[in-house]
């Protein structure tokens, strides 16, 4: 039966060596893009990084100075988006998995969760325009924007929100609602603490994708230049996305201002991934409990 | 696995087979020997009487072994435990045999005297009886060994008979006493002989059923 | 000892769909007694446990006809308080499935969503349950901590320690041993032995022998029917029927 059984072996080692080959290097070239992105900025944006940078408003028609305000403003946006989106979707997360009937009517509105993540950013911005800003009369202001940007968040959040939840085994539950408890105990004592990493990660995904987006704030929170920290939620506010495009678009002096823009940018993905590693590690200790 | 264990408990049914086909060879030897009065005939059951005993242990400890190996429920279960009675209950006849051809060695030295009782009509009952029951294994035959147990009282009769004849010709020979006390234990033999026979159905009765029907009237 | 009826199963009809899982079946089960359920896998058995506590309510699309009584009482009457039935009955799994939580909280979790808050009530509570489940001396030292770092035999004892601790009038074993050790599931099986003084305990297992051990009566089902029923002894003796010996002695199909 196992006649050729040597070719044969060395064939099928063959191809196991040619396939794993192709995963290593496909998992290389994105760990490698990162590297190049990120050796990319650090080269031409580290001059720029200095105290004053970190901790001054731009001055000089955003030619010198630094980067303040927009740092505090991406801060207050994510956190607001995340603020208002995970309770939010973590609800519907709830129905939607564990009360809904599982029928034709919920797979649509799945269905209409994941398209609404697949919307591009800029029709948020305008849904928030004109919802948020006009028809509620919130104005251009963070609340405006950490409401559009929460509501760009939510499919992320409900996505792995549900995911999580249904990553909790049936068994955890069986064995609750056998102790006699009602189905809103067994989800508030074990279904959500054993979701609880997962339904981070959605956190940790919507942040990230909040404070990277510029279209959304464009035309609801952010401004193009203000000197001073806001000091309520209706204020405007500057946001670093939007403050990187503004000056490598509309500024006075592009040229002159490219470390600026490196440096920015720079901010930002620190700023994203220090959030990231933040929450990963929280998650990780998290985990470690259970 | 099912295969294997349905293999050994052929193999067993096999053994207890041979035994049963040894021993009955055995009964009918004494029987010869009883008859013909031969010392010689007599000699031999009594020096080949270890061979029952040694398969009778072989085939017990193939038993022991499935049932430690397989644990055996339900009609199997019966089967083994039925098995291991049956051995025992052949070795024992085994042993019958020898004891019936003693007695021979003994009254075979001695001068011949025939009492009026029938020795072959008792000896072909009983060795019908073991033979029936050991038919009634291989058939799985409930009715054949429920016959077999009713035949039991018919040689008990026999064996009374048997001690009234005796007696009487003790009376006329009072010189012969021990001669007649020797054919009369061969009678007893005999009725043992178809004792364990009706255990051996009793025991089918139960592989069968599942019931035991020991110390039951029939 | 007279026999007290505990759980009466009339004519109970499951579809799961348009799959009948279960046919006709209709039993009764006695208080201080163990019922094994065994027969081939998909015949039913899981289903017809999951019946007792309304477990399979948790599913969407099935259909039941017939009727459970508990202590007289229909447990699918419209008016049933499924949460305080299944407080009543409790179940133990195949897979041991403590919380995530640590042992103490495994067993207080029962006692604290049914509304007790008196901590010494509970504290007591649960060293009582986990001694009757004899884990008490193993987890004594380590009450604290997570109830995953114990073994599965211990794991599946804190289980039962923790259905033991609201006190139900009967516990459900879905293969409670399947996935544990011969030495575990000894424990397992002397732990039910003790419990019955206290509890009805019905048990579902592959294992013959375990059947054997440890039940009182024992139920046959085979392909959504229930085929014979009679005290574990008879039938692992001298079964009435022959479906039900060629499926002991390992003859099937
Ligand atoms: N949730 C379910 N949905 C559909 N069919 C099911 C479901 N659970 C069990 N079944 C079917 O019902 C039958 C009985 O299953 P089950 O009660 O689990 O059997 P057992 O516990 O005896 O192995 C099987 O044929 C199985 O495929
Ligand atoms: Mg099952």
């Amino acid at each position: 039966m196992f006649k050729n059984s040597n070719s044969v072996q060395n064939r099928r080692k063959l191809l196991q060596f040619i396939m794993f080959g192709f995963f290593k290097m496909s998992a290389a070239i994105n760990g490698i893009a990162l590297l190049i992105i990120f050796y990319f900025l650090v080269s031409r944006g580290w001059r720029a990084i200095t105290w004053t940078f970190l901790t001054q408003p731009p001055i000089d028609s955003m030619t010198r100075g630094g980067i303040l305000p927009c740092i505090v403003g991406t801060v207050c946006l994510s956190l607001g988006a995340i603020i208002v989106a995970i309770p939010i979707g973590v609800a519907s997360a709830i129905y939607l998995n564990e009360y809904a009937f599982q029928g034709r009517i919920l797979r649509i509105i799945r269905l209409g969760i994941s398209n609404l993540a697949g919307v591009p950013s800029i029709v948020f911005g305008l849904f928030g325009l004109a919802f948020f800003v006009v028809y509620l009369k919130m104005g251009v202001s963070i609340l405006a924007g950490a409401l559009t940007l929460g509501v760009l968040t939510l499919p992320v959040i409900i996505g792995t929100t549900e995911e999580a939840l249904r990553a909790v085994p049936k068994t955890y539950r069986e064995a609750s609602l056998g102790l006699g408890a009602t189905k809103w105990q067994t989800i508030y004592r074990v279904v959500l603490p054993a979701a609880l990493p997962g339904i981070l990660t959605g956190g940790i995904l919507g942040l990230s994708r909040a404070a990277g987006e510029t279209a959304p704030i464009m035309f609801t929170a952010a401004v193009f230049f203000t000197p001073s920290l806001p000091s309520s939620v209706f204020d405007e506010i500057m946001a670093l996305p939007y403050h990187i495009y503004v000056l490598a678009t509309a500024g006075t002096n592009i040229e002159a201002t490219r470390h600026l823009q490196y440096g920015t940018a720079l901010v930002l993905i620190v700023l994203v991934l220090g959030l990231n590693l933040m929450a990963i590690i929280y998650r990780a200790r998290l985990q470690k409990q259970h | 696995m099912t295969i294997h264990f349905q293999r050994e408990l052929e193999k067993i049914k096999k053994m207890l087979l041979s035994l049963g086909a040894m021993v009955e060879e055995r009964v009918r030897m004494a029987i010869k020997a009883v008859e013909s009065r031969d010392a010689n005939l007599a000699k031999k059951i009594i020096k080949s009487d270890y061979e029952i005993d040694e398969f009778e242990v072989e085939l017990e400890e193939e038993c022991l072994k499935i049932l430690a190996l397989y644990q055996p429920v339900a009609v199997d279960l019966r089967f083994l435990i039925t098995v291991i009675k049956i051995n025992n209950d052949l070795e024992r006849i085994g042993d019958e045999a020898v004891n019936i051809a003693e007695r021979v060695c003994i009254i075979s030295k001695r001068k011949r005297l025939d009492i009026a009782f029938d020795y072959s009509l008792m000896a072909e009952k009983s060795e019908y009886m073991l033979k029936k029951s050991l038919d009634a294994l291989v058939n799985m035959d409930v009715d054949l060994a429920l016959r077999v147990c009713t035949l039991d009282d018919e040689v008990d009769n026999m064996l009374n008979k048997a001690y009234d004849v005796v007696k009487q010709a003790i009376g006329e020979h009072p010189d012969r006493i021990s001669y007649l006390i020797n054919l009369l234990l061969v009678s007893r033999h005999l009725e043992r002989i178809a004792d364990h026979a009706t255990n051996i159905a009793e025991e089918v009765t139960y592989l069968i059923e599942g019931e035991i029907i020991r110390h039951r009237e029939h | 000892m007279e026999k007290s009826l505990k759980i009466a199963i009339k004519e109970l009809n499951f579809f799961y769909r348009d799959f009948k899982a279960l046919t006709d079946v209709s039993l009764d089960v006695y208080a201080h007694e163990v019922t094994a359920f065994i027969g081939p896998s998909g015949c039913g058995k899981s289903t017809l446990l999951r019946c007792l506590n309304r477990m399979n309510d948790l599913i969407s699309y099935i259909r039941i006809k017939g009727s459970i009584f508990l202590d007289d009482q229909n447990i699918y009457d419209p008016g049933m308080d499924v949460v305080s039935l299944r407080r009543r009955i409790g179940m133990v799994f195949q897979k041991p499935n403590p919380f995530p939580k640590s042992v103490f909280e495994n067993v207080a979790y029962g006692l604290r969503v049914n509304g007790i808050k008196d901590k010494a009530y509970i504290a007591q509570q649960v060293e009582t349950s986990l001694k009757a489940a004899a884990l008490w001396d193993e987890v004594k030292d380590r009450i604290h901590e997570s109830a995953l770092g114990l073994s599965g035999g211990q794991q599946q004892r804190l289980c039962i320690a923790r259905a033991m601790a609201v006190q139900p009038d009967v516990l459900l074993m879905d293969e409670p041993c399947s996935a544990l050790d011969p030495i575990a599931t000894q424990k397992i099986e002397e732990l039910i032995h003790k419990l019955k003084k206290t509890y009805t305990i019905i048990i579902v297992t592959h294992n013959m022998q375990q059947a054997a051990r440890v039940s009182d009566i024992t139920a046959f089902f085979y392909l959504g029917k229930l085929i014979e029923t009679d005290e574990t002894d008879a039938i692992f003796t001298r079964p009435k029927l022959k479906q039900t010996e060629d499926y002991i002695t390992g003859r099937f199909g």
